[in-house]
């Protein structure tokens, strides 16, 4: 007894003394939805978080949890970082919103950061990219090359930020190819590897040559990979190792100069509650090497929208654009404005099939 | 050579004693484990098992063993009397999905009124959603001799797309600028599960946990209806000789498992949880199998097992951040424990014999 109370108190004092020589470093602390190692979203997540490490040297510390469920589990391993001491807390999925404003009401000098949501309060900020303008580049490749002219797609769950993603491939697919057809299926799930490639599975049964995911694992390259002639786009993370065949591309998710500048900010004493919504232009969007399988015509169409987008002269949502049910959306030359884009729960002309609720 | 060698009697000593070596065969593999890692491995389980409980902040953690572990005590209980009388609920997953959709359906359906009956409410509608659940697969099997196993199983998927369909559909918040999710009952106080005493964790969930304990050991021990669950369990001809009715046992066991779990997920999903969302459940209905059997069916062992799954959950937490110590390893080493009390069960049964066998 009397042991193994001198061993704790060694620990405790240890910790203390821990404690105290990181009194100088700024803690940020880093709750994860998947792992590290999904080779997708959270895997470019830790990127970030590396890149502050990399960029602060012994001026930081930073700490992380994965594979943390949304929910009291989620609340619970903030409220934990904030004890322990951090300074600044990223939670990287939306179903973290509202533990967030809850963890963040107790700790009135944490910082937080919440990915993707959309409430804010002192402590917290929201940030999330603008994915739609990667998909616009996506539709365009996949309308030029796709000979089946039916394109799949695996969505992850009805929710505003997917069908954006959705619509705004169709339209650019669309756009260049007025017989393209897109099959939709929900996996209800972000990483579900043998979910996806089920998924991927299906849709390239059904015909699909071009098969786009907004799920965040590597599975339904292997699938198509599998399949042979057909083509995919790296989700959130680059997916290179699937590069030429059938990878032609990918959105990246470039969460590093966000994560170096907050972290900054609250080093100087700066850090401000805000709304971050950055696209191509501000590199929080990047589109991974468009591959040698894509020819170079339509590869320099890509890269002049990728640019026209990144500048502003050209915005992904521009009218005439009309809903599902016929409906006016946008007229001739108008964009779409944040708000609309923000909450976008439906269709735009031409996708077969309902949003499911 | 080694052989296994059944005993005659199963070992009394095994019996209590295997969930023990269970845990010290765990500590010393896992301390393997984190060591092969790079981590100190005193530091790890001190890290696992010391910090929530006496460490800096067990102000925090203590409460939080009573949120994670509630669910985990209230489920197994249910599940462990039909495993004793050899009925397999294996989908109390999709029941207490179910009792957390019908529970925070009925409080939402009540928005924005105030009135002390709504919670009473909620409680009955959980506790009958899972009912409801674990029915389907009784009825089948007594009507149609089908396979509890599967058919409970099963219906754990379906419970998950119904669940994602409430979420964006008929549940889902109309001022949540569309994106998936109910109102959070957290803000709605006539539905809201509350800490009874603000901070200390004790929840609705927790006293309902604590009566089911119990009620489950006054039943087992003092009731005809727990003789014959034992009695079914261990010797079925003999029950059906002594005049148990299978049929209406079957029913028993997996409607009052199933309405145990319907209302741990109401209790989550008001309290805790706050919200009817597409990843509500987490896993509570699976892992109170490993914590019926770790518990050895006994409902104070449950308490005991369900208090250890909580606290393995929580303190790997605080390993993953405060060490660096992946997830992956924090599940095996929660793995390695069902593991190996499987393992030392063995010995209950049987004795190890190293030698050649006796001629006779």
């Amino acid at each position: 007894m009397t042991f193994t109370k001198i061993l704790t108190g060694a620990v405790v004092a240890l910790g203390l003394a821990t404690t105290a020589m990181a009194e100088d470093k700024t803690k940020v602390g880093f709750v994860y939805v998947g792992p590290v190692g999904d080779g997708g979203w959270t895997y470019e997540h830790d990127k970030g978080r590396l890149a502050v490490e990399a960029a602060f040297g012994d001026k930081v510390e930073t700490v992380f949890v994965e594979s943390v469920a949304e929910g009291p589990d989620s609340e619970r391993v903030m409220t934990q970082m904030a004890l322990d001491g951090a300074d600044l807390i990223f939670t990287t999925s939306f179903g973290y919103m509202d533990p967030t404003i809850n963890v963040a009401a107790k700790f009135p000098n944490v910082k937080f950061e919440h990915a993707t949501g959309y409430k804010r309060a002192d402590n917290v900020s929201t940030y999330s990219a603008r994915f739609y303008e990667g998909r616009a580049i996506q539709g365009h490749i996949a309308g030029k090359m796709t000979k089946s002219n039916i394109v799949g797609y695996i969505g992850s769950f009805p929710i505003p930020e997917v069908i954006r993603g959705i619509n705004s491939a169709y339209i650019h697919a669309k756009k260049v190819n007025p017989d393209v057809e897109f099959k939709i299926i929900w996996a209800y799930t972000w990483f579900d590897p043998a979910k996806e490639a089920d998924a991927a599975k299906v849709l390239i049964e059904q015909g699909a040559d071009v098969v786009l995911q907004h799920t965040d694992s590597t599975a339904p390259q292997a699938a198509a990979q599998e399949a042979g002639n057909v083509i995919t786009f790296g989700q959130a993370s680059d997916m290179g190792q699937y590069a030429p065949m059938p990878r032609v591309s990918s959105i990246i998710d470039d969460w590093a100069p966000y994560y170096i500048a907050r972290t900054q900010a609250v080093m100087d004493g700066t850090w401000s509650s805000t709304d971050t919504w950055d696209g191509i232009g501000a590199g929080m969007v990047g589109i991974g090497e468009i591959s040698d399988a894509v020819p170079e015509d339509i590869k320099a169409e890509a890269l002049a929208m990728k640019a026209a987008l990144a500048d502003g002269s050209y915005h992904a949502f521009t009218g005439p654009l009309n809903k599902q049910d016929g409906t006016p959306f946008l007229a001739e030359g108008e964009t779409a404005d944040d708000g609309a884009l923000a909450g976008m729960n439906f269709y735009v002309e031409g996708i077969v099939g309902d949003i499911p609720n | 050579m080694i052989r296994l060698e059944k005993r005659p009697q199963p070992s009394r000593f095994y019996g209590v004693a295997s969930p023990v070596f269970a845990v010290i065969a765990t500590l010393i593999f896992g301390g393997a484990l984190f060591a092969i890692l790079g981590k100190d491995p005193i530091q790890a389980i001190l890290t696992i098992f010391w910090e929530p409980l006496f460490g800096e902040f067990s102000f925090f953690y203590r409460p939080q063993l009573l949120i994670k572990g509630a669910p985990l005590v209230l489920i197994a209980i249910g599940l462990a009397l039909g495993f004793k009388a050899g009925i397999w609920n294996i989908g109390a997953e999709g029941q207490y999905i179910m009792g957390a959709l019908f529970g925070a359906g009925v409080g939402l359906a009540f928005y924005p009124m105030e009135s002390w009956i709504i919670f009473p409410l909620m409680v009955l509608a959980g506790a009958f959603g899972g009912w409801v659940w674990a029915m389907i697969p009784g009825v089948l099997k007594v009507k149609f001799g089908t396979n509890e196993i599967l058919v409970s199983l099963m219906l754990v998927y379906v419970a998950e797309q119904f669940l994602a369909s409430m979420s964006l559909g008929l549940l889902k918040n109309p001022e949540g600028f569309g994106f998936p999710g109910s109102r959070n009952l957290q803000q709605y106080p006539s539905a809201h599960n509350a800490d009874l005493v603000t901070g200390t964790g004790m929840h609705w969930g927790v006293v309902a946990a604590l009566i089911a304990v119990i009620f489950a050991y006054v039943l087992l021990t003092r009731h005809r209806l727990g003789f014959a669950i034992r009695v079914t369990g261990e010797a079925p001809r003999a029950a059906k000789f002594g005049g148990v009715n299978p049929t209406r046992l079957v029913l028993f066991c997996l409607g009052l498992s199933g309405a145990l779990a319907g209302l741990a997920g109401m209790f989550e999903v008001a309290g805790p949880a706050g919200q009817v969302t597409i990843d509500f459940n987490v896993g509570y209905g699976f892992t109170a199998i490993i914590v019926a059997f770790l518990g050895r069916l006994h409902p104070l062992g449950i308490v005991c097992a369900g208090g250890l799954m909580a606290l393995t959950y929580i303190g790997g937490d605080i390993a993953q951040s405060q060490m660096g110590l992946p997830v992956a390893a924090i599940q095996v080493f929660q793995g390695m424990l069902l593991f190996f009390l499987l393992a030392f069960d063995l010995l209950t049964n049987y004795r190890v014999r190293i030698g050649q066998r006796e001629a006779i």
